[in-house]
């Protein structure tokens, strides 16, 4: 099995050649797709790495939704795929409506570098499938807009559905109901502040996240989106205006092997 | 018609603002230990072409709601300075 996995890169993201390190040395491979792109080409899944998109300017994610590849991404989820976001892309997706709530500004005010431990709390996720609810994780958090919060009613519906996928054992960010993590109802599409991908190799720190990257690529080699069936989810997206002009960018995709 | 507008960014009551809560905290020490409630946001200055001054402000109640803001975390204030 070698799932292909694509990576997409923003103007002022960071973490992208971490994903593609995780990926390769757990047996997949990874390209990166820059923000410009059209297409998604033929990937089995996609991860929205950590950084700082366009900057986060005006907000985390807030530009970065409009970036043309979104449009692919937006599709690409709908139709089942598995589609990831870590950190700053768990921002993106928050601010593209594939996933309910925001993230807001740390509680005390603090730019948060640290490992944290947490637990999963839901196997119906591509990121969680096969690994055992209560499994406790230590994870890498590298974040200022991690703390999450939603309206009331969005929070019972993630509760009473169990797509809060993980959670802190020690909040660290004020975080609402600890939550550091979430998936859509189909569990295609999930959002985590915490860096799996910064977990994979012991000789920076440790091996925790393997499970979760693992299980992203046995979701995308096994065919998530034919296992589920169509259960692309509709999200009610916030209304879009016209796409983002790239021009003057260089919508160029570069390759990894 | 031009018109010039400014939009007020500013988070949502039970939204952490730390930026604000930090310049407070740091009052007494400067001597201002009579402010209180201060609240960091963003304000953007921007101009819209438009027929009216309602037209004008329905635009940029639009770019708002979709776009200056996240509904979860913000309101916005919108104040047209004049058309010409």
């Amino acid at each position: 099995m070698s799932a292909r996995v694509g990576v997409v890169v923003f103007p002022g993201s960071n973490c992208e050649h971490d994903v593609v390190e995780a990926v390769h040395a757990l047996g997949g491979t990874a390209e990166l797709v820059w923000h410009g792109a059209g297409a998604l080409g033929q990937v089995e899944a996609v991860v929205l790495p950590g950084g700082f998109a366009h900057g986060d300017y005006l907000r985390p994610g807030a530009i970065a939704r409009f970036s043309p590849v979104m449009a692919a991404v937006r599709d690409y989820a709908a139709d089942g795929g598995p589609v990831v976001g870590i950190c700053n892309g768990f921002q993106v997706l928050t601010e593209a409506g594939l996933l309910p709530g925001a993230l807001q500004k740390n509680a005390g005010l603090r730019f948060l570098c640290r490992d944290v431990p947490v637990r999963v709390e839901d196997s119906h996720s591509v990121l969680t499938a096969g690994v055992e609810v209560g499994t406790g994780l230590t994870l890498p958090v590298n974040h200022f807009d991690g703390n999450y919060t939603a309206e009331r009613r969005t929070l019972d519906e993630l509760r009473a559905e169990g797509r809060v996928v993980l959670r802190y054992v020690e909040n660290p960010n004020g975080s609402v109901d600890d939550i550091a993590g979430v998936r859509n109802a189909a569990g295609n599409v999930v959002g985590l502040m915490p860096h799996p991908e910064r977990a994979c190799n012991p000789l920076v720190g440790g091996t925790d996240g393997r499970v979760l990257i693992g299980a992203l690529l046995a979701a995308a080699g096994g065919g998530w989106a034919r296992a589920s069936s169509g259960a692309g989810e509709a999200q009610a997206p916030r209304e879009m205006p016209a796409r983002l002009s790239t021009a003057g960018s260089t919508p160029t995709s570069r390759q990894t092997a | 018609m031009r018109f010039s507008a400014l939009v007020e960014v500013r988070t949502r009551a039970g939204i952490a603002d730390p930026e604000g809560a930090t310049i407070e905290a740091a009052l007494p020490a400067l001597g201002f230990s009579d402010v209180a409630n201060v609240h960091v946001g963003k304000a953007i200055r921007l101009e819209v072409e438009a027929d009216s001054a309602e037209a004008a402000r329905a635009r940029l109640d639009e770019l708002c709601r979709t776009f200056l803001t996240n509904p979860v975390l913000e309101d916005a204030e919108l104040t047209l300075v004049g058309g010409q």
